[in-house]
Parts: C-alpha cells; sequence; structure tokens
C-alpha cells in the first residue's frame, strides 16, 4: 500500500483510511470521509490525488494512516483491484456481521 | 533491578492507574493534542493495535492461567464492546477484534478490576511468558511450572531497563517429560529438569523464533540451578540489549544475534554477566517464590470412583470417542484434564463467543477446582476434573458446541487471523482452516488419520506456526491474488523441527486438493495407525509426499 503510487488514467485510485474513533474503513470525497466505498472519490490525476492525500493526511483528528489504493470504475461507483481493498470494503469472510450485515439492512 | 511491586497488594491499583493513563491519553489523541505518531506507541503499550476494519485489543493472560472471574470478565468485554466474541492466540492471549478507540479505557478499566491488563502485549518488551496448558496437572511433569512464569512475569512487569529492546522478546517455561510449551521456538525456552542430584533446575535455550527466518533455539546452559533463574535471564537479556542489532527491524530478535555472533560467544558472555547479576539477587526473589509455590499449591483433590464415567463410556460411543481424544493423563488418580476445542465444525478456530466463555467459567466452578487454562493450540482446558463428573461436564459442552471430538486431530487447526482481520496480512488464513477441516470430517477419516498437526499464517510473521505445522500453510500475495505455500515436516513439540517448503504455492480453491494428496499418500505409506504423519515423514523423507503434492512434476 505504498504512498508513492500515482494514479493515473490507466490506474485510478481511491484514498481510504481508517477512522480514528471507531477504526472502521473510510473513503475520502471531496475533502470529507464517507463509510460507503462506492461513494468514494476517483482520482485519475496524479498531482491532484497527492494533494488529496496531503489534505487527507492533515486530517489526522478524523482519519488514521491514510492511503492511496488502486481502484477501477464500476456501474455503482469505485471498485477494488485487489483482495485487500475488498476486504477493507466487505468486512471479514468468516463472519457475516459488520459491514456485511450492515450492507444487506442498509 | 528486581521489583515486585506490581505483585503486591496494590497491583489492582497498578492496573488501574495505567487503565487511568491511557485513558487521558485517549482523550488527548480525540482532542487533537496529541499526533498519531504520539500516541501510536502510547497504544502499543496497552495492547491496542489498528487492523484492518477496526482497532484490536490483545489482552495478556499470564501463562494462560485465568480463573473463572476474570473469564466472565472477557465474556463482558465480548459482549459489551465487541461482537459476541474472543479470539484465544498461540500465545496463551485474547485478542478483541471490534472495539472502538473510545470504549477502550473502559474495557481497561474492567480487566483491571478482575486484575486483568494488557501490558506488555506489545512492543519490544518481555511479552506474556507462556507455559504448558496441564501446567501443575499433567502425570508427565517434573513439577508445576506456573510459580515460575509468575515469577518472570512480575519481574518482567515494568523492569525498567528492557522495555526498549532491540524486538519483542518471548519465553516459554515447560515442565512435562514431553515438551508442550514450543519452547525451541522462543527467545528463551526454560525446561525443569532435575539433575543426577535430584535437585530441579532448568535446561536454558536461546534463540528460537520464526518469522522470516526461523530458526530454532539452541542449549545455552544444560542445568541452571533453580536460585538463579532470575539472574541468568537477566543476564540473557542484558547480552541481548547490548548485542542485538537495531539497524534491521528484522534482524534484531535475538535468533539473529545468536546466528550472526555465535553460541559460544554469546554464552561467555552471558555467563560473565551473570555472575555480577547474581551478586545483586540478595534473596528476595527467592523469598517470593517461595510464596508463589505455596499459592500454586494443588487444589484439594478428591478420592471417589469413577465408576460412572466407566459406565458413560460403555453406553455412549460419542463420549468414549471424545473422552479417547480430549482427555490428558492427570497427575492424581481418578483425574484428567479435559480439553475443549475451539475447532468446531464453521467455527474460527481460536473463537469463543461470550456464552462459551460463561459456559467454561461456571464448570470450572463446579468442576474444575476453579482453574481454566488457555492452549497453545488455540483451545481452552480445564486442568482439574474428577472422570465422575465428565459425563455431566460433556452434557453441558455438547449443547454449548464445546465438545468437538478432535483434540489433536487433522481439524484440530491453528490459524492466525489472516487477511479477515490483519493489516499485515498477505493473505486469508481462516477460510483455508475451515475448509481442510471440514473436508476431512466429510470424508469420515479424522480418527483414522490420528494425530495430525495443520499450522496456517497469512503472512511471514508466523503468528500461525506454520513452521512447525507437520503440514504447514503460508499465505502469500501472488500479483494480487492469495497463493498459499506449503510446507512439510515441521514439528514444535518433542523433536523440534522447522518446516520445508514443498515447492510452488497453490492458488486457495486447489489447496485442499493438495492436502488431500499429501495425507492419502501417508496413509497409503504408513507402517500402521500408531505411525503419525510426522514419523512417516521423518522415516521415508519428503520425496514421497513432495511427488504427492505435485504429481504433474513427479510423472514427468
Ligand atoms: C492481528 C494482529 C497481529 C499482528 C499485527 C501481529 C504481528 C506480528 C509480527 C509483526 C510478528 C513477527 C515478529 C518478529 O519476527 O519480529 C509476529 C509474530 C508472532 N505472532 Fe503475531 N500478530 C498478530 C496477531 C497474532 C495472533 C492472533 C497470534 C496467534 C494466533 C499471534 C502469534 C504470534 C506468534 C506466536 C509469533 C511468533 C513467531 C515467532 O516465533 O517469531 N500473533 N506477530
Ligand atoms: S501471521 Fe501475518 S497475517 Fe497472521 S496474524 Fe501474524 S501478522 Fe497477521
Amino acid at each position: 500500500m505504498s504512498k508513492t503510487f500515482t494514479p493515473s488514467p490507466e490506474t485510478p485510485a481511491v484514498i481510504t483510511a481508517n477512522d480514528l474513533r471507531m477504526g472502521h474503513c473510510v473513503w475520502m470525497l471531496d475533502g470529507s470521509w464517507t463509510a460507503d466505498p462506492g461513494k468514494a472519490q476517483l482520482f485519475e490525476d496524479g498531482p491532484r490525488a497527492e494533494l488529496a492525500l496531503l489534505e487527507a493526511e492533515a486530517q489526522g483528528h478524523i482519519v488514521v494512516g491514510a492511503y492511496l489504493a488502486e481502484a477501477k470504475r464500476g456501474p455503482n461507483g469505485p471498485e477494488a483491484t485487489h483482495f485487500r481493498e475488498e476486504f477493507r470494503r466487505r468486512g471479514p469472510s468468516n463472519y457475516f456481521h459488520g459491514k456485511q450485515a450492515e450492507t444487506v439492512t442498509a | 533491578m528486581f521489583d515486585a511491586r506490581p505483585n503486591t497488594s496494590s497491583n489492582l491499583d497498578y492496573y488501574r492507574h495505567r487503565a487511568a493513563q491511557f485513558r487521558s491519553q485517549v482523550a488527548r489523541r480525540l482532542d487533537g493534542s496529541l499526533t498519531e505518531e504520539e500516541f501510536r506507541p502510547l497504544r502499543l503499550m496497552n495492547g491496542v493495535y489498528l487492523q484492518l476494519h477496526a482497532y484490536m485489543l490483545r489482552v495478556a493472560i499470564p501463562y494462560g492461567t485465568i480463573n473463572p472471574d476474570q473469564m466472565r470478565t472477557l465474556a463482558l468485554l465480548a459482549q459489551k464492546w465487541d461482537k459476541g466474541y474472543g479470539h484465544f492466540t498461540t500465545r496463551q492471549n485474547i485478542q478483541f477484534n471490534w472495539p472502538k478507540l473510545v470504549d477502550i479505557p473502559d474495557m481497561l478499566d474492567a480487566l483491571a478490576e478482575a486484575g486483568l491488563h494488557a501490558i506488555q502485549t506489545s512492543g519490544n518488551t518481555i511479552r506474556n511468558v507462556t507455559t504448558d496448558a496441564f501446567a501443575g496437572a499433567a502425570a508427565d511433569e517434573v513439577m508445576d511450572p506456573r510459580p515460575y512464569a509468575e515469577l518472570l512475569r512480575l519481574w518482567s512487569t515494568d523492569h525498567g531497563e528492557f522495555q526498549f529492546l532491540p524486538r519483542k522478546f518471548k519465553i516459554a517455561i515447560s515442565a512435562g517429560a514431553k515438551e508442550r510449551a514450543v519452547i525451541a521456538a522462543h527467545d528463551i525456552g526454560l525446561r525443569i529438569v532435575r539433575n543426577d542430584a535430584g535437585e530441579t533446575g532448568f535446561q536454558v535455550w536461546i534463540g528460537g523464533g520464526l518469522g522470516r527466518t526461523p530458526l530454532l533455539g539452541q542449549v545455552v546452559r544444560e542445568f541452571l540451578p533453580e536460585a538463579d533463574l532470575l539472574p541468568y535471564v537477566e543476564a540473557i537479556l542484558m547480552t541481548y540489549n547490548l548485542a542485538g542489532r537495531r539497524d534491521n527491524k528484522y534482524k534484531a530478535r535475538i535468533k539473529i544475534t545468536v546466528a550472526e555472533r555465535g553460541l559460544d560467544v554469546m554464552r561467555e558472555e552471558i555467563e560473565a554477566e551473570f555472575i555480577n547479576r547474581r551478586a545483586v539477587f540478595t534473596g528476595v526473589d527467592q523469598k517470593l517464590l517461595a510464596d508463589l509455590k505455596a499459592q500454586y499449591a494443588a487444589p484439594n483433590f478428591r478420592h471417589e470412583p469413577t465408576g460412572d464415567y466407566e459406565a458413560e463410556r460403555a453406553k455412549s460411543g460419542a463420549f468414549r470417542s471424545w473422552t479417547d481424544t480430549n482427555l490428558s493423563a492427570h497427575k492424581v488418580e481418578g483425574y484428567a484434564s479435559v480439553t475443549l476445542t475451539l475447532k468446531a465444525p464453521g467455527v474460527t478456530p481460536g473463537d469463543a463467543s461470550d456464552e462459551q466463555m460463561r459456559l467454561v467459567a461456571s464448570l470450572a466452578e463446579r468442576y474444575g477446582h476453579s482453574d481454566i487454562r488457555i492452549a497453545h493450540d488455540q483451545n481452552i482446558v480445564l486442568p482439574h476434573v474428577h472422570k465422575s463428573d465428565l459425563p455431566a461436564i460433556y452434557r453441558e459442552l455438547v449443547e454449548a458446541g464445546l465438545a468437538t471430538a478432535n483434540a489433536g486431530l487433522i481439524s484440530d487447526i491453528i490459524a492466525c487471523p489472516g487477511m479477515d482481520y490483519c493489516a499485515l496480512a498477505t493473505a486469508r488464513s481462516i477460510p483455508i482452516a475451515q475448509d481442510i477441516a471440514d473436508h476431512f470430517r466429510a470424508r469420515g477419516l479424522e480418527d483414522e488419520i490420528g494425530q495430525f498437526n495443520i499450522r496456517i499464517s497469512g503472512c511471514i510473521n508466523a503468528c500461525g506456526h506454520h513452521h512447525l505445522g507437520h503440514i504447514g500453510i503460508l499465505g502469500l500475495d501472488r500479483a494480487g491474488v492469495e497463493n498459499y505455500q506449503i510446507t512439510l515436516g515441521g514439528d514444535g513439540y518433542e523433536i523440534p523441527a522447522i518446516g520445508q517448503r514443498a515447492g510452488a504455492g497453490f492458488p486457495g480453491e486447489e489447496v485442499v486438493p493438495a492436502i488431500d494428496r499429501v495425507v492419502t499418500a501417508y496413509l497409503a505409506l504408513r507402517d500402521g495407525p500408531q505411525e503419525r504423519f510426522i514419523d512417516a515423514y521423518r522415516r521415508l523423507g519428503a520425496a514421497p509426499f513432495k511427488a504427492a503434492l505435485y504429481p504433474e512434476t513427479a510423472n514427468a
């Protein structure tokens, strides 16, 4: 999950982190944070993404460990390209709780 | 210097004080006066990690020994501040996977009231001392290792000199004629032995550890008199503290120090330092040890007939098969130690629900002299149970899903949290463990296969001890896809051995068929049911098992 990763139109990315108080995964959109990865902002422009990452890092009172994660455009917003990010989106695979359960009831 | 403060009558005050300290640190983190960089080491000092989906709190269970009230406190934490379960680890601790940072101070307060804490469960300090889950009960035991484990715990808790070691430091101690504490894989391993004169002392091992460079410990001292325990361990730690590498985190464990400098050089320095340290210990440790031995005196064992137990065995096949696999020989006639495996079908290895924890607490009170152990293999042990109580216990365990008759069998798998929870993981381990267990259950082969250790880690840190599995599985990331490397021939117990990598890794869906081929080959090749896989592997070598794993290459 290297921070030196540079997004481009071929390899877009989202900015993701953990919520400081609760610990859950969050994604950045327009400088604020959402628990719904489908709503995340997709960056295709390297410099803009770097700038947004700096902005994310400056929000250490809200989130922890912001980084750029590769993603792709999907019908319902950005989708993960790596299985690690898929787990962060969905929650653990051993129990039907956490995000899976929340997504179903939502 | 030796300081027993945390054990004095004020030890609860000490835990409360530490919890209050952390509460104020959390408040300052949340109001912005502490940055994450400043806060991180403080939270780690209290066992708080930030994982994939949430914070994780690791609570110390000293040498896996816990009483019913403490178990109920763990149940309370699981129920009130987590999602209704806790994960018991190979280091005899428990981890909670879902606490919120804002709740952790309350959790630490609750722990403190029960005499529990999360101190030194992380960081480059001396971690929780581990031991045999059957300590104080095993028929083959030289003596109860727990007073020594407690002495080491008291000495190492908040030891001013050893809070900033080059890397984490793990001590294990065992006292069985059979080794059950995996001492060869620890920074220091202590084996209680008796010398020719009948005195008890320790065979001292150093330099074991798994992770990215797996190494077995070596014997640095054949016989250490009992009274020299603390000064000698202190001499080892001081030598390591000075010589251990701090330039590279991956080379900082004592195993690398020993490997790079040689055992003889280390021994010389340790022995020289030991003379100085010995002089400083004027006896307070020995007085304390005597008190601890009294505290760990054997419970009031009953002497009663075991006819009901024999009758139930004759009557019920399920009960008999459970007692065949899950009981261990006790030093007292009429007693047994009972293993409750946390490996029921479909269950995450090592997880227990809050209700299960409460049931265990209650069973221990009613039938188990109020003693509970967390075992290295992620199971729970009731060390002292009179056999006549077993039919009653069994009925309650069945209802709670805790009577799985598989202790030590192929479905009794150690698995770390892997990519389902762990921020460092490169692949998942839990579903692989579950698939393997389900597969051999479905084939109805478990009992026929017999004793078999499968261990799985989700990355090279080896928390699941995969190197020590008869079959070890290591989850890796190959170009964004989970891939599993298999090792063969590892053993953590009697004849410690690091498993050897068999060849190229397998995609997730091919792991079960691959393991099935190895096991099928074993069943065909073994001398008889008494020859375990590991024995057959030692007799025949790796070749036939590798050929089973990679049939295409073998035929080519
Ligand atoms: C999820 C949080 C965890 C993290 C971040 C973590 C991290 C690590 C790391 C970085 C190491 C390697 C240390 C080194 O070689 O210097 C390690 C080793 C180890 N961990 Fe964990 N671990 C976690 C959970 C667990 C669990 C759940 C278990 C037990 C099931 C466990 C048991 C161990 C053991 C036994 C080792 C020692 C391997 C050795 O001998 O070197 N850990 N852990
Ligand atoms: S082995 Fe790796 S994946 Fe498993 S718990 Fe340890 S650090 Fe996490």
